[in-house]
């Protein structure tokens, strides 16, 4: 049988005397997209950074490709992880061919390959503009095209379809397909109830920082 | 080349090529740097032999507080996303720190470089017997200089303080550097030697690369 990608049990986080996260459990499986749904201050975003190896738990165990939660196991994972967050993680000061290009970089991917990414996310006419004076929905697809880039094992999208317009959408449609294809998996945050029910396998509800 | 030493020069070059859009270095710190030393001339009676031996001194404070400025200026600050879009590419702490280093070096050079004939013009000091020998002095200064700003932005990312206790962690390590530097310019200025000041830059550089080697995974951890 193959081991689940993330494999959650009982996993609680605190901030300072906070509970945010109480007793979540989660497995995905190999090839399986899931969906996160839930009010704002649920956790959602918490729940993703624990599953990114970010977040490390205060109680309960976890896998994540393989890796123990909460130990240096993790490290070993993390190159095969990409998040993209709410706020896109970009420098203002690059353009977005240069953002895409270090980040290859820094990876050991062509220089090539990123410039390929920015075309298929269709930024290749405004590759040169700075980060900083593009829209947000720009830097989401930069974002974007950074999973596309690296094509990692395990896509997490928080506030997946915020700030992007339809075309963004299916390039995320893309990023899933390729991820189910590889056998790999990914976690999609979004409060987009209908576009979130199109593109996941099903919908895991949290409340209150636990799993209804 | 190594994985270690691309990423610290991709590091490094995204630094330096953030700083030269932003233009935080040249734009503010280096012309407030530069009035620093202006400012003497014109407060004091202009006594030509007064002007000569607060050169010197006027040098080494200049630098140091401007030169810690840029060390921990704005643009090299890094937001939570791109910290944990960092630790995901599996970029080495190390490196990080390294490359961070290396792009503050080259601004702390630049802005040496900048003010000494500033501080040739404006003071007229007793010319240097053997100026190349105070070459390795000042790049080692400024390589503590630029691990120490490296080191004291990265303890105090993401806090509300930041702005204030950065320096003040910076300050006091900052003194055995001021003073190999300066001692060393005295020496030469004597025709003495100055291996003792030059060990003493040494010594403090490798404390400041030990600590930032050995705090660069942890910090990674907590930043993000």
């Amino acid at each position: 049988m193959t081991d689940p990608i993330v494999q959650l049990r009982d996993i609680g986080v605190r901030f300072g005397t906070v509970p945010v996260l109480v007793a979540v459990d989660l497995t995905i499986a190999p090839g399986e997209v899931v969906g996160v749904a839930g009010p704002n201050g649920s956790g959602k975003t918490t729940l993703l950074g624990v599953v990114a190896t970010l977040i490390r738990p205060n109680s309960g165990t976890g896998r994540v490709l393989g890796a123990a939660l909460g130990t240096d196991d993790v490290r070993r994972v993390r190159r095969r992880i990409g998040l993209s967050g709410h706020e896109p993680a970009v420098y203002p000061d690059l353009t977005l061919a240069e953002n895409l290009r270090f980040v290859a970089r820094i990876a050991g991917v062509t220089v090539e390959a990123a410039d390929r990414a920015l075309a298929d996310v269709g930024l290749a006419a405004a590759a040169d503009r700075p980060a900083g004076r593009s829209s947000h929905g720009m830097q989401r697809r930069i974002d974007l095209a950074r999973m596309l880039m690296l094509e990692p094992d395990l896509v997490l999208l928080d506030e997946a379809h915020a700030g992007l317009d339809q075309d963004a959408e299916v390039i995320i449609d893309v990023i899933l397909e390729r991820t189910r294809r590889r056998r790999g998996a990914a976690l999609i945050v979004s409060h987009d109830a209908e576009r979130l029910a199109r593109q996941v396998d099903r919908v895991l509800r949290i409340e209150a920082g636990a799993t209804v | 080349m190594s994985s270690f030493w691309r990423q610290a020069l991709q590091v490094a070059k995204r630094d330096l090529l953030v700083e030269g859009r932003a233009g935080e270095g040249v734009g503010i710190v280096l012309p407030f740097g530069a009035l620093a030393v202006f400012v003497v001339p014109l407060a004091t009676s202009g006594s030509a032999s007064l002007l000569a031996d607060l050169a010197a001194p006027v040098y080494w404070l200049v630098t140091l507080l401007f030169g810690m400025q840029l060390a921990l200026r704005q643009t090299a600050t890094e937001t939570v996303p791109q910290r944990r879009l960092l630790v995901l590419l599996g970029l080495d702490p190390v490196a990080r720190f390294v490359g961070r280093t290396l792009s503050a070096w080259v601004l702390l050079i630049g802005l040496q470089l900048v003010l000494i004939p500033l501080v040739v013009l404006f003071y007229e000091p007793e010319p240097v017997p053997t100026p190349a020998l105070m070459l390795p002095a000042l790049a080692l200064y400024a390589l503590g200089l630029a691990m120490l700003g490296t080191l004291a932005g990265d303890l105090t990312v993401g806090l509300r303080t930041r702005t204030a206790l950065a320096p003040m962690l910076a300050a006091p390590l900052a003194v055995p550097l001021v003073m190999g530097a300066s001692q060393s310019l005295i020496s030469i200025s004597r025709g003495e030697g100055i291996l003792t000041w030059t060990l003493l830059l040494v010594a403090t550089d490798l404390a400041l690369s030990v600590a930032g080697v050995v705090t660069a995974r942890p910090l990674e951890e907590t930043a993000t």
